[in-house]
C-alpha cells in the first residue's frame, strides 16, 4: 500500500506531462487527485501498520532485485518513523496543491514537476536500500531548481541555483561514505539493515560519520550549512517554499537519522557534542536573525533555521525522549512552516505583491484578509510552542532530552524558544495588526480568500491541533520504532 | 581452415564497413553524379547506414574467437564492435541533412573509414597494428573536421587537430619503439613475458610515458587537450559528434587492453603512503588535472559546444581511475561509462547541430526558451545534460557510481580515496554549467523574432532514441553489466 504512495506522485506527474492543452483546471484537479490518493495510501499504510503492531521492526512493502551486479535491490518498507514522515508529505503534498490553485503560468509543467518532487520524497522515506534511497534523495533535487527558476520570485536564478548545488554537494559527501562504507564492509548489497551489522573500525567511522550527517544535514538546514534555506525559500513559489521547509529539510534530517546515525554509532558519539552545540548555534542564530528581517518570507525563513535546529538537537541527545521529540518536532514544523509560507506566500504576497514589513504596515491587513489573519495568528501560536499545537509536545521532549545530556545546550535553547516568541510577535505586530489610521476604503480592495486556501489552511491547522492535542497518534508509532534493532547501537554505544 | 582464412573471418566485420566505404565512393562517382545534391545525400547516406548494419548482423550472428596473426579477436571485442557501430550509424543519421559540404560521397566513406579505424583499434594486440588503426582512424578525423569548406572554424579545427594529433602520434611511435627497444617486440602479451623478473630501467619508464602521452592527446586528458575546444567547435557537429563518442569508447579499451596486458607489473601506486612509479601515478595525475581543469574551464564557456568540450575533458577525468581498479573491475566499470557517456553525449550533440541546422548558433542564449517550441528536443536535451552532471536515475550517474566503487574497491581498499573524493566534488562543480543550459531552455523567454528547428523525423527519432537508451541505462544497468559480466567470464583479451 505505502509503495502506491511513490507511483502514484510519479503517475500523476507523468500523465500531467502528456495532458493536452493548456487549460489550467483540469491539471490543478488532477494534481489535487495525485495528491489525495497519495495521502490516502499513507493514511491506510499508517492504519495497516497500526493493526498489525509493525511499527517497531522495518515492515516490507517491496523487496525485488534492482541491479544485480552490486546487489543493489529495490527494497521498500517503513517503520514508524518513517510513516510519520510519509503521512507528513501526503498532507503537505495536498496542502501545496491547495495553495498553488492560482498557478496560472505553466500550469501543466508546474503541478508534474510538484509531484516528481512528491514522488521522490516519498521515496527517500521509504527506501531501505541506501542507493536506492540516494537515488530518490538526488531525484528531489531537479525539479525543486526548476520550480523556483521558473515559478520563483526575488533573485529566482540565484536561489535556485544556490539551492541545487548545496543539495548536490550534500549528496556528493553522502555518496563519498556510502560507497566508503560498502568497499569497507565488503559488502555484497546495499541495503541498510547489511551495512549496519557490519563493525566499522572506529577511525573509520570517526570521518565517515560526520560526512554522511553534514551532507545531510546541509539539506536539514544545519548552522553553518543553512544559508541556501533562507534565500531557496524566499525565491521560490508559494508551495515550493511550504514543500521545502514542510518536507525537503526533513529529507536531510530523516536521512541523518536513518542512514548516518545507524550505520555509524561510534562515530555518532565521537561527533554527538559538536553537532549539538551546530544544533542549539542554528536555534539561536536562527531566531535572532528572523527578528531583524524586513522580508516577511526571510522571517519564516529563518524560523525554518531555527525550529530545525530543535530536529537536529533532538538527534543528538541519544535519548529516548529526544529523539521522539525530534521525530514528531520533524512533522510538527512541516506543518507549521507550510501553514506559515501558505500565508505569506499565497494569502499575502500574491495578492499585495509585496513581502516588505513596512510596505505592508499601512495596508491594515487584518481587516483587508480576516481569514489570513485568524489562520496566521493560530499559525504563530503554533510556532511558538503554545501548548495544545504539536510543536509544544515535540520542543518539550527535546528539551527534556537535552537536559538530560547537555544542560547548558538545553538553557541555551529554551532561550532560543523565547528569542523564537520575540520575533513571532513582532512579525505579527508588524504584518497584520500594525496601528495604522488608514480606514479600509482608502485602500485598493484586495481579491477575497478563496475556497482552496480556505481549505489547505483548515487541513494544516487540523493537522497541528490534532497531534497537539492526541500526540499519542504520531507517537505510537514513533516509539516503538526507537525500539527496533536497527536504532539498537545507538543506545548501545555508549549512553543510556 | 587456413590461416588467412580464419584472419580474414576475424576481420569481416571490419572488411564489411570498409567495402562499404568504397561501395560509396564508387556509387556516388558512377550513379549519382548527375543527381541534384538533396537527391544523392539520403541514398548515398542509406548506403553508409546499409553498410553499418550488415557488419552489426555479422557479428550477431558470427561469433568469432581469434588469435594470432597481430590480431586477438575475443567475444568482448566483437562485441564492443557494436556500439562503436552504433556510434557511426547515429553520426549518419545525424549528417542525413547536412548542408555544409556537397562532396558525399567522401564524406560517408571516412565516416565509415574513420568507423573502420575504431573496430581494428578494439581487435588488435600488437603495438603496430593498434598505432596503424589509430591512425586510420586519425587520418579520417583530420579530414572529416575540415568537410566544412565555407567555415574558417572548421579548417582552423582540423589544422589543429592534424598538428596535436601528429605530435601525439609521433610520441606513440616513438614511445613504441623504445619499449621494442628494452623488449625486442610489440605483441602485448610477449611484451609482458619479457618484462616479467626483470628490473625495469628508466628508458622503460619514459618509453611508457611517452605512450600515454599519446593516449592522453587522443582521449583529450589535461594538460593535453587543448585541441579539444576548437576541435569540438569547429568541425561539423555530426563529426565532432563521431569524435566525441566513438574514439573515447575505442580509445579507453585500448589503453586498458596495453597496461593491462603489456605492463601489468609496471603499474605502481599512488595510495596515500604508497607511492611506486609506474603507470598508475601518471594516470591518477592526468585524471585530477582533468578533472580539475575541464570543469573549471567548462564553467565560464558560452558556446555550448565549447561547453561539451570542457566537460569531454572532466568526463576523460573521471573515465580514467577506473584504469586503476584492478583486472577484474577495471573493465565492466570503464566500458559502461565510456558506452554511455558515447550515447550521452552523441545525443547532446545531435541537439545542438539541430539549433544550428535552423540557423541559430550554439551560444547559451540561442537555446533560450526552445522548451516552449521543441519540448521534445528538450526534454532530451535535459535527460542527457542531467546524465552528463550524474544525476540519478540516468545512465551517467551509475556509469560514475561503478566507476568510483570499483576504485576504491581496488587493494588497498580506500586507497585512492582522494582521487575518487575529487571526481565526485568535482562533478559538484559540474552541475552548475549543465544547469546554465537547461535554464535557458526551460526558464528563459523565448526571442520571437528568430527562426525555430524543425528537426528532420530522422534526426528526431534518433535523439528521443538516445535519450530513451540513456534513461534506460540509468533504470536498469544490467542491461549493459549484465552483457559485460557474460562476456568478460571469457578472457577479455
Amino acid at each position: 500500500m505505502l509503495a502506491w504512495t511513490i507511483y502514484i506522485s510519479f503517475l500523476g506527474a507523468a500523465v500531467l506531462m502528456f495532458l493536452p492543452g493548456n487549460n489550467p483546471r483540469p491539471a490543478r484537479w488532477a494534481a489535487l487527485l495525485a495528491a489525495l490518493a497519495g495521502l490516502a495510501c499513507a493514511a491506510a499504510g499508517a492504519v495497516a501498520c497500526r493493526e498489525h503492531a509493525a511499527a517497531e521492526a522495518l515492515t516490507d512493502a517491496v523487496n525485488a532485485p534492482w541491479i544485480g551486479a552490486l546487489g543493489i535491490r529495490y527494497h521498500l518498507a517503513a517503520d514508524g518513523i518513517s510513516l510519520t514522515l510519509v503521512l507528513l508529505t501526503g498532507i503537505a503534498a495536498v496542502a501545496g496543491v491547495l495553495f498553488s490553485w492560482n498557478v496560472e503560468n505553466r500550469t501543466r509543467e508546474f503541478f508534474a514537476l510538484y509531484l516528481a518532487l512528491i514522488g521522490g520524497v516519498y521515496g527517500v522515506f521509504l527506501s531501505v536500500d541506501v542507493f536506492l534511497l540516494f537515488v530518490f534523495y538526488e531525484l528531489a533535487i531537479i525539479p525543486k531548481y526548476f520550480l523556483i527558476v521558473i515559478w520563483g520570485s526575488t533573485r529566482r536564478e540565484y536561489g535556485a541555483m544556490k539551492l541545487a548545488l548545496y543539495s548536490f554537494a550534500g549528496s556528493a559527501m553522502v555518496l563519498v561514505g556510502l560507497m566508503a562504507a560498502f568497499v569497507v564492509a565488503g559488502a555484497r548489497s546495499f541495503d541498510l539493515v547489511d551495512l549496519a551489522r557490519y563493525p566499522y573500525p572506529a577511525a573509520f567511522q570517526n570521518w565517515a560519520f560526520p560526512l554522511v550527517f553534514f551532507g545531510f544535514a546541509i539539506l536539514a538546514g544545519l548552522w553553518p550549512f543553512h544559508t541556501w534555506a533562507p534565500t531557496g525559500h524566499v525565491a521560490a513559489p508559494t508551495a515550493a517554499s511550504m514543500l521545502l521547509a514542510g518536507v525537503v529539510m526533513k529529507l536531510g534530517a530523516y536521512g541523518a537519522l536513518r542512514v548516518a546515525m545507524t550505520l555509524f554509532p561510534i562515530g555518532l558519539h565521537t561527533w554527538q557534542n559538536t553537532i549539538a552545540l551546530l544544533a542549539v548555534v542554528g536555534i539561536v542564530y536562527g531566531a535572532l536573525v528572523a527578528l531583524v528581517q524586513q522580508d516577511f518570507k526571510f522571517v519564516i525563513g529563518y524560523s525554518s533555521v531555527s525550529h530545525m535546529g530543535f530536529v537536529l538537537l533532538g538527534l543528538m541527545t541519544l535519548t529516548q525522549i529526544g529523539l521522539a521529540g525530534a521525530v514528531l518536532q520533524m512533522f510538527s514544523h512541516g506543518i507549521i512552516a507550510g501553514l506559515l509560507f501558505a500565508v505569506v506566500g499565497r494569502m499575502v504576497y500574491d495578492r499585495t505583491h509585496t513581502r516588505d514589513l513596512a510596505a505592508l504596515q499601512p495596508m491594515n491587513l487584518r481587516q483587508a484578509l480576516p481569514f489570513a489573519a485568524v489562520t496566521f495568528v493560530v499559525g504563530c501560536a503554533a510556532s511558538m510552542g503554545l501548548p495544545g499545537f504539536s510543536g509544544f509536545i515535540a520542543e518539550l521532549q527535546v528539551l527534556v532530552g537535552a537536559w538530560q545530556v547537555f544542560p547548558v545546550f538545553a538553557a541555551l535553547a529554551a532561550a532560543g524558544i523565547l528569542a523564537g516568541i520575540a520575533y513571532t510577535l513582532r512579525v505579527l505586530l508588524k504584518s497584520f495588526f500594525a496601528e495604522n489610521d488608514a480606514s479600509p476604503r482608502d485602500l485598493p480592495p484586495l481579491p477575497p480568500i478563496t475556497l482552496p486556501e480556505r481549505a489547505g489552511a483548515l487541513l494544516l491547522l487540523g493537522a497541528t491541533l490534532v497531534v497537539g492535542l492526541w500526540p499519542q497518534l504520531l507517537l505510537q508509532f514513533i516509539t516503538p520504532a526507537l525500539n527496533s534493532p536497527l536504532m539498537l547501537p545507538l543506545w548501545k554505544g555508549g549512553l543510556r | 581452415m587456413s590461416l588467412h582464412l580464419q584472419c580474414l573471418t576475424a576481420l569481416a566485420p571490419e572488411i564489411i564497413v570498409i567495402a562499404a566505404a568504397l561501395l560509396v565512393l564508387l556509387a556516388d562517382l558512377a550513379i549519382m553524379r548527375g543527381k541534384p545534391f538533396a537527391e544523392r545525400t539520403p541514398w548515398i547516406g542509406a548506403l553508409a547506414f546499409l553498410g553499418c548494419v550488415a557488419a552489426m548482423i555479422w557479428l550477431a550472428l558470427m561469433p568469432c574467437s581469434f588469435q594470432g596473426a597481430m590480431l586477438s579477436v575475443s567475444p568482448l571485442t566483437q562485441w564492443l564492435k557494436t556500439p562503436l557501430l552504433l556510434l557511426a550509424l547515429f553520426a549518419i543519421v545525424l549528417s542525413w541533412r547536412a548542408r555544409f559540404t556537397r562532396h558525399t560521397g567522401e564524406y560517408f566513406a571516412l565516416l565509415l573509414l574513420a568507423a573502420a579505424g575504431l573496430m581494428l583499434l578494439v581487435s588488435s594486440d600488437n603495438l603496430l597494428l593498434i598505432f596503424i588503426a589509430l591512425e586510420l582512424l586519425s587520418i579520417s578525423l583530420y579530414a572529416l573536421a575540415a568537410f566544412d569548406k565555407g567555415s574558417l572554424a572548421s579548417s582552423e579545427a582540423a589544422l589543429k587537430y592534424l598538428l596535436f594529433g601528429g605530435v601525439s602520434a609521433a610520441f606513440t611511435l616513438f614511445g613504441i619503439s623504445l619499449i621494442y627497444g628494452v623488449t625486442g617486440d610489440i605483441q602485448l602479451d610477449v611484451i609482458a613475458a619479457r618484462l616479467r623478473g626483470h628490473a625495469f630501467e628508466p628508458v622503460f619508464y619514459a618509453a611508457l610515458v611517452m605512450t600515454l602521452v599519446g593516449f592522453a592527446f587522443k582521449l583529450a586528458a589535461a594538460p593535453f587537450h587543448l585541441w579539444a575546444p576548437d576541435v569540438y567547435e569547429g568541425a561539423p557537429t555530426p563529426v565532432a559528434a563521431f569524435i566525441a563518442s566513438g574514439s573515447k569508447v575505442a580509445g579507453f579499451f585500448v589503453l586498458a587492453r596495453i597496461l593491462l596486458t603489456a605492463f601489468p607489473g609496471a603499474r605502481g601506486a599512488v595510495c596515500a603512503g604508497d607511492f611506486l612509479p609506474g603507470w598508475a601515478p601518471v594516470l591518477a595525475v592526468l585524471a585530477a588535472l582533468s578533472m580539475v581543469v575541464g570543469n573549471a574551464a567548462a564553467i565560464v564557456q558560452t558556446n555550448v559546444k565549447r561547453l561539451l568540450a570542457y566537460s569531454a575533458i572532466a568526463h576523460a577525468g573521471y573515465a580514467l581511475p577506473a584504469l586503476l581498479a584492478g583486472e577484474r573491475n577495471a573493465l565492466p566499470a570503464l566500458l559502461f561509462y565510456t558506452i554511455t557517456y558515447a550515447f550521452t553525449v552523441l545525443g547532446a550533440f545531435a541537439v545542438v547541430g539541430v539549433m544550428e541546422e535552423s540557423g541559430r548558433g550554439a551560444t547559451l542564449a540561442d537555446f533560450a526558451g526552445l522548451s516552449r517550441r521543441a519540448p521534445l528536443l528538450s526534454f532530451c536535451m535535459l535527460v542527457f545534460m542531467l546524465s552528463l552532471a550524474g544525476i540519478p536515475p540516468l545512465a551517467g550517474f551509475f556509469g560514475k557510481f561503478c566507476v568510483f566503487t570499483a576504485v576504491l574497491a581496488a587493494p588497498p581498499a580506500l586507497g585512492l580515496l582522494w582521487l575518487v573524493a575529487l571526481g565526485i566534488a568535482a562533478s559538484v562543480v559540474s552541475l552548475y554549467y549543465y544547469l546554465q543550459v537547461v535554464k535557458q531552455i526551460y526558464a528563459r523567454q523565448p526571442d520571437p523574432s528568430v527562426s525555430w528547428p524543425r528537426p528532420a523525423r530522422s534526426v528526431q527519432a534518433a535523439i528521443a532514441l538516445l535519450a530513451a537508451m540513456v534513461i534506460a541505462l540509468g533504470c536498469n544497468p544490467d542491461l549493459l553489466l549484465g552483457k559485460l559480466a557474460e562476456l568478460l567470464q571469457s578472457p577479455p583479451f
